[in-house]
C-alpha cells in the first residue's frame, strides 16, 4: 500500500495530524479534571464519545456550573454533525458491517476532512483510516496524560489554543482551490461568527452548515 | 460529573455516527444532497477557524496571542509548509506572544 509516493505522502500527513491533534487532547484531559470529572471518567469519555468538540463543550458547561441536561444538549447537537459526516463518507467506506461499525466511531471532523481533501478512492480510504486510527490512539493517550497532569499545566502557556485552529487552517487550505468549497467556507465562517454572541457554545458551528446551500445549483456541464 | 452522563453521551455520540454512516449511508442520495454534503467539511472547518480566531466562549473578541498564532498558520499554509510545521509554528508563536 505504501509503494507509491503519493500514498506515502497521504499516510504521513494524516498520521502527523493524528499525533498533533492528540497533543490537543492533553488540554481536554486538563479541562475535564478541572471541571470536576475523575481521571477514569475523563478517559472513558474520550474512549466512547470520541468527538472533541462535544467533549470540550460538555466539560466547559459543567465546569462553569451548567446543569448536566444543558451540558448534554450542547454536546449532543455537536455530535450530530458526525452523522452528517457519515453520510458524506458512506460512498467511500463500503464493506462488511463490522468494518463499517468500527469506521463509524472514527467518523469525526479530522478524518472526514483529510479524506475529502484526496482526489481518488484509494487515497480517500487510506486518509480516513490512518487519520481516524492515529487520532483515536493519540486522543486517548493525550487525554490520560492531561487528566494525570491536572491543573499543573495551563494549555494556553504552550499556545495549545492556537494549535487547533492552526491545524484546521492547514486542512482547509487545499479545499479552497475548489470554487464551491471556498464559497461554502466563507458563508460557514460568517454564519458561525455572526451567531456566536446569541447562541450557546457549540451551536454556531452547526449554523455554519448553511454554507452547503452553495451546492444546490447543478454544476454547469463542461462542453465536449 | 456522573458516570450516567458519560455513558449516555457516549451512546448518543456513537448512535449519530452509526445513523449517518451505516443506517442511512447505504442508500443512494439525490445528487443535489450529494453536492451539498461534499461541502460540509469546508464550511465546518472554516467556521471552527473563525470561531477560534475571533471569539472566546460566547464573546466575540480577539486574543492577541492566539490570532498571531493563527496568522502565522495562514502564512505557512499559503507557503505550503507541512502540516506539522504549521501546527507547531502556530502554537509556538501564540506561546511566545503570550509570554511577552
Amino acid at each position: 500500500m505504501l509503494r507509491d509516493e503519493r500514498m506515502r505522502q497521504v499516510v504521513s500527513a494524516c498520521a502527523t495530524l493524528g499525533i498533533a491533534v492528540g497533543v490537543f487532547a492533553i488540554s481536554f484531559g486538563v479541562s475535564s479534571v478541572s471541571a470536576g470529572a475523575t481521571v477514569a471518567q475523563t478517559c472513558v469519555m474520550s474512549l466512547i464519545v470520541f468527538t472533541g468538540a462535544s467533549q470540550f463543550s460538555a466539560v466547559s458547561v459543567i465546569g462553569s456550573g451548567g446543569s448536566p441536561a444543558a451540558a448534554f444538549g450542547g454536546a449532543a447537537i455537536l455530535a450530530a454533525r458526525n452523522g452528517v459526516y457519515g453520510l458524506a463518507m458512506a460512498p467511500h467506506l463500503k464493506g462488511r458491517l463490522g468494518t463499517r461499525l468500527v469506521a463509524a466511531q472514527l467518523t469525526i471532523d479530522e478524518s472526514t476532512a483529510m479524506s475529502a481533501a484526496q482526489d481518488d478512492e484509494a487515497h480517500r480510504r487510506a486518509a480516513f483510516w490512518v487519520t481516524g486510527g492515529t487520532l483515536y490512539l493519540f486522543w486517548n493517550l493525550g487525554t490520560l496524560a492531561g487528566a494525570l497532569l491536572g491543573k499543573a499545566v495551563n494549555p494556553q502557556t504552550f499556545g495549545l489554543d492556537a494549535a487547533f485552529p492552526a491545524a484546521f487552517v492547514a486542512m482547509l487550505w487545499p479545499m479552497l482551490r475548489d470554487r464551491r468549497c471556498a464559497m461554502a467556507a466563507v458563508i460557514g465562517a460568517v454564519a458561525c461568527v455572526a451567531t456566536i454572541p446569541f447562541t450557546p457554545v457549540g451551536v454556531p458551528i452547526l449554523c455554519a452548515t448553511v454554507g452547503i446551500v452553495v451546492g444546490v445549483p447543478a454544476p454547469k456541464r463542461v462542453a465536449g | 460529573m456522573s458516570w450516567t452522563f458519560v455513558f449516555v453521551l457516549g451512546a448518543t455520540a456513537y448512535a449519530f455516527k452509526v445513523l449517518g454512516l451505516v443506517v442511512i449511508g447505504d442508500r443512494a442520495l439525490p445528487p443535489v444532497l450529494d453536492r451539498c454534503l461534499a461541502l460540509i467539511p469546508a464550511a465546518l472547518v472554516a467556521a471552527i477557524i473563525a470561531r477560534d480566531a475571533l471569539s472566546s466562549g460566547t464573546n466575540l473578541g480577539v486574543d492577541g496571542a492566539r490570532i498571531a498564532g493563527v496568522g502565522v498558520a495562514v502564512l505557512l499554509a499559503w507557503r505550503r509548509a507541512p502540516l506539522i510545521v504549521v501546527i507547531i509554528a502556530g502554537a509556538t508563536v501564540a506561546a511566545l506572544v503570550r509570554a511577552l
